[in-house]
């Protein structure tokens, strides 16, 4: 069963296009990781399955209806970002907020214990650390017992423990049949945690695999190199970026190409192999998007 | 869903009574403006002083709500909150009413003081059901005010909104006839002060507390306005999706 869809949506702020005609969907049960650098489309993709903004084109649905309907979001769970909890008012006071719009919330005492959070009840959320406004953030996606949950970076900023805390709890979420969105700028939030991983850059998705599949396409490294000539026709380059008589090819498989360059007797200088940070990865992912 | 309205409602009175000098400020200037302009000039004679206490009232009416609603609501909607409590499931009305009350509820606490400055420094004085009918009076003429606010505060960024706020409360107080009293003004105020939501209100509660008679052109003027007022606040919500970058 789906629970949320967008068909063909485009989202453009002013003349800026934040989504290209994305079709993504989510079924009952899966454990979904959107990843993606800052600025990708990931939000806005979010924010259009949960009913915050409107698509200017295209379809969205969520529990087969819309999601600007708040009848449509009865089952549905997000977390505010942690920056954004109201400073003046105490957790209980938020937690009893939130429990408010909906009609069999969890107990308070039962969702703080469950978050660890029983400790901090009477604190003002503004007190809070960043590790405690981000249990707090992702307890409140739980408060109406969701069927389906959108968590936006869910353990970043946490200590080891604390993360693997929240993991844990997330898992069990899964375990019993509920329904995980969780987007992330890091990798290894998603591969800690989903199955399935939708890449999405430029507005665009531009890979939707399995975590392993996913992991070698991002896998990417940069090779420079200094050449006089023109360079052969080379496989598995997935950009090329010019800096003077500086080149850079962005690269799966950084040992093959090597060994091309060398079997095609290319006169180079001062050849360098990096590992790409996973923003450059996603660039390259961006511009190829034929690697998808 | 109206026990949602009075969850929004006290959250949002929690919030402002955690940070008192909010109460403080609101209080603040309807009770100055009666001790600098009432209390000296007109309290001595009762009429004068009664027209001037409820033209203050309407006066810091009108004031509370365009920067409450104005004000508040485009801060609110620069949150990070903001986005997270619009998918909760709850629609608009709920927020609505819960900000209304809220809001009602800082209004009245802004002009006890101003009721007890007529009451103990000036001669103003009315009869207990005269006063009872200015009371529910007073909350029927927020309703455009309020209405005027949201209107505002969902529509535009927050330093837009502070802006368009202050460029509107002098004008609407001055051609509504507040600076003046009935049949005092210029007489250009005198002509269109009824047709202005601040003049209609003003009417209404003159009239509450004398023997001027209600005017019903100037009422149909008020009910219209308050109509326009609520379609634009309306549209405002939901064309709203927060604060917008492009």
């Amino acid at each position: 069963m789906t629970l949320a869809r967008a068909l063909d949506v485009s989202r453009r702020y002013g003349d800026k296009l934040a989504l290209d005609r994305v079709s993504f969907e989510v079924r009952a049960g899966e454990l979904v990781g959107l990843l993606g650098p800052n600025g990708a489309g990931k939000s806005t993709l979010v924010n259009l399955l949960t009913g915050i903004r409107r698509p200017s084109d295209g379809r969205v649905e969520l529990f087969g209806g819309d999601p600007r309907r708040p009848g449509s979001r009865r089952q549905l769970g997000v977390t505010p970002q942690e920056t954004g909890l109201p400073a003046s008012l105490r957790i209980g006071e938020v937690v009893d907020f939130v429990s408010a719009h909906y009609d069999n919330p969890l107990p308070r005492a039962e969702l703080l214990d469950r978050f660890g959070l029983t400790a901090l009840v009477r604190r003002q959320t503004g007190g809070l650390s960043g590790g405690e406004k981000r249990r707090v953030a992702v307890a409140l996606a739980f408060v109406g017992r969701p069927r389906m949950v959108f968590l936006d970076e869910p353990t970043t900023g946490l200590d080891v423990h604390a993360r693997r805390l929240l993991w844990d709890g997330i898992r069990s979420f899964s375990a019993e049949g509920g329904t995980v969105v969780l987007t992330s700028h890091y990798l290894e939030e998603i591969e800690a945690l989903a199955r399935r991983v939708v890449v999405i850059g430029g507005g665009r998705v531009l890979a939707d695999d399995t975590v392993d599949a996913v992991r070698g396409l991002v896998a990417v490294r940069r090779v420079s190199l200094t050449v006089r000539g023109p360079l052969p026709e080379l496989t598995g380059v997935t950009g090329v970026e010019r800096e003077g008589d500086r080149l850079h090819l962005l690269t799966g498989d950084a040992d093959r190409l090597v060994r091309d360059l060398v079997t095609y007797d290319v006169g180079f200088e001062d050849l360098e192999v990096r590992p790409t940070s996973l923003e450059e990865a996603f660039l390259a992912l961006t511009r190829e998007p034929a690697a998808a | 869903m109206s026990s949602l309205a009075l969850t929004h409602a006290r959250f949002q009175l929690l919030e402002t009574i955690r940070i008192p000098i909010a109460v403080f400020g609101s209080a603040f200037f309807p009770s100055a403006a009666m001790l600098a302009f009432v209390v000296p000039f007109v309290g001595d004679n009762a009429e004068y002083a009664t027209l001037a206490t409820v033209s203050m009232i309407t006066f810091s009416v009108m004031t509370t709500n365009l920067f409450q609603h104005g004000a508040g609501v485009a801060e609110d909607r620069a949150q990070p909150w903001d986005p997270y409590v619009r998918a909760l499931p709850a629609g608009a009305m709920p927020r609505f009413a819960g900000r209304i009350l809220s809001g009602l509820c800082l209004m009245a606490v802004s002009l006890v003081p101003v009721v007890l400055i007529a009451a103990f420094f000036t001669e103003a004085t009315v009869t207990p059901l005269a006063f009872l009918i200015t009371a529910a009076t007073t909350f029927v003429i927020a309703v455009p005010f309020i209405l005027m606010g949201l209107t505002i505060g969902y529509s535009m960024p927050q330093k837009a909104a502070i802006v368009v706020a202050q460029v509107l409360f002098f004008p609407l107080a001055f051609l509504g006839g507040l600076m003046t009293g009935p049949g005092l003004a210029p007489g250009i105020v005198e002509n269109i002060a009824p047709y202005l939501p601040t003049g209609g209100a003003a009417g209404l509660m003159w009239a509450a507390v004398s023997d001027i008679p209600y005017d019903f052109r100037s009422i149909a003027a008020l009910v219209g306005w308050t109509a326009v007022l609520g379609g634009g606040a309306l549209w405002a919500y939901r064309r709203d999706e927060g604060r917008r970058f492009s």
